[in-house]
Order: structure tokens, then C-alpha cells, then sequence
């Protein structure tokens, strides 16, 4: 069991939350061809070691936040609400 | 180390969510100072506003109707600011109470109830064996108040019942 750290609510244990995926996964403009589609719908990366990722709280405030967590490890470093990254982007 | 479990009458709950322009005013109309903060709740004029959400917030009375709740809220928060919904039908209470309610709770609930984390004013939206609740304790006996979904309140008294059996009384 993991304990993960909402941004809003603080420590909590992994059942209350949902995995939302690859948080770097943007949403391609209307008029992209169908290889950039394919891939936003189907390509995923699968890195080993820290990981950017959406999760919710969504047994608790119900809030979505991205968390970066080590695949080999599971140890989650950081989390911060959408567009508050301490780092610049997402 | 006695404890006690006793259903609430209907609880009039009110939802609402607010931008941040609109918590002083929501704040004054429910009679608190100011809104509550993260897994907390603050009481007010005859009621309890409950942390749920960074936006969102549950005000709870055991003794005023949701429809003058709801309409208090309504005269304070401006048209695109914030909505405040009657949801008394969405959850039951129930409250336990006595010295041995910390740990008929804990047989339950993954939360840290420690009194140095968990007292008086906190709330917390979380799991109660497997079903969504929110916790909230009001005083230091101690005693918590539980809201659940209606169709989960039978599953979350049995398992508090028999966390009361556990504690040596029932």
C-alpha cells in the first residue's frame, strides 16, 4: 500500500486514489493527421525510474494532481496541483 | 472503554462550491468567521460547514431546513461564482461517541485518529471499511460524526457494530 501525498488533503493510502496515466500525453489539434492521433490515443511511454503522472483523489476531494513516481521503486517524490509545477510545465 | 453508536436524524446538507471572491460573503451568511480550511470543519449559526474539497464545501444542521441554508448561500455568492445545492437525500449520519470510539473507528478506517493529528474541528472524506465517508469529530470524549451514502449505511454499521463487539460492548 502506498502513502500518497494530495496536494490538498495531505497523506492518504493509495485506495482512495485513481491512476490517471502519462501526465506528459497532450491532446493533439483537430486537424492533426492520423499517425499523430494514433499515436496520442496509443503510444505510451513505459519508462524505468521517475515517472510524471495524473493522479485523483477521488475517494477524498476528488481532485486531479500530477505526481512524479519512480516505476522501479514506487517511491513518489513530488505532487503538485495541475498547473502548479514547481519546474515550469504541466 | 465504552462506546456508543447512534443514528443521527435527517441532517439538512447543503453542497457548494465557491471561487475565492465569494468565501468571505458564503462565510458571513452561515454565521462563521471564515470558511474552513483543508480537513477541517468550523460550526455556524446552527450548523457545520465541513472541508470537502479545495472549491467545495458541505454545510450540515440537524436543526435548520437545507432550503433556507441553500437560500442563504444563494443571497451570497454571485450569479458565476459558485453554486449551492440541496443534497440531504445524498447521505445519512450516524455518530459515535464514548472513550472506546477512537478504537471501534480504527478497525475500520485507515485514517490517523490520534488525538496529536485527529480532534475536535477535524473532517476528513475517506474510506469506512470499503464505503466512501466523511468523518468528522466533534468533541474530545471523543465523538465522531459519520455521513455515508444511505445505500452503504447498513454495510458501515455492521462493521462498526462489530468494532464495538471487538471493544468488549455493544
Amino acid at each position: 500500500m502506498l502513502l500518497i501525498r494530495c496536494p490538498w488533503c495531505g497523506e492518504r493510502e493509495e485506495r482512495e486514489f485513481h491512476y490517471g496515466g502519462d501526465a506528459a500525453v497532450k491532446t493533439p489539434p483537430v486537424e492533426a493527421d492520423d499517425r499523430t492521433w494514433a499515436h496520442f490515443l496509443y503510444w505510451r511511454h513505459n519508462p524505468a525510474g521517475p515517472f510524471t503522472e495524473r493522479w485523483v483523489h477521488n475517494l477524498g476531494c476528488r481532485r486531479w494532481f500530477i505526481a512524479v513516481r519512480d516505476t522501479t521503486t514506487h517511491q513518489i517524490s513530488a505532487t503538485w496541483p495541475f498547473g502548479a509545477n514547481p519546474e515550469g510545465s504541466g | 472503554m465504552t462506546a456508543e453508536l447512534n443514528p443521527l436524524p435527517r441532517l439538512a446538507q447543503v453542497s457548494f462550491r465557491i471561487t475565492g471572491q465569494s468565501a468571505a460573503a458564503a462565510a458571513a451568511a452561515l454565521g462563521l468567521g471564515a470558511l474552513p480550511g483543508a480537513n477541517r470543519f468550523e460550526r455556524g449559526d446552527r450548523l457545520a460547514v465541513l472541508w470537502i474539497g479545495p472549491d467545495e464545501l458541505l454545510a450540515v444542521s440537524s436543526v435548520r431546513d437545507a432550503a433556507g441554508i441553500e437560500a442563504a448561500l444563494r443571497g451570497a455568492i454571485p450569479p458565476g461564482e459558485g453554486v449551492a445545492v440541496d443534497v440531504s437525500a445524498n447521505r445519512v449520519g450516524f455518530e459515535l461517541t464514548g472513550a472506546g470510539a477512537r478504537e471501534v473507528l480504527t478497525t475500520c478506517c485507515a485514517i490517523d485518529l490520534h488525538p496529536r493529528v485527529f480532534g475536535p474541528g477535524s473532517c476528513v472524506s475517506t474510506l469506512v471499511a470499503r464505503a466512501p465517508a466523511i468523518i468528522f469529530q466533534t468533541d474530545e470524549r471523543p465523538a465522531y460524526r459519520l455521513l455515508v451514502r444511505p445505500s452503504f449505511a447498513p454495510y458501515v454499521t455492521q462493521w462498526l457494530v462489530d468494532g464495538l463487539a471487538g471493544a468488549g460492548q455493544r
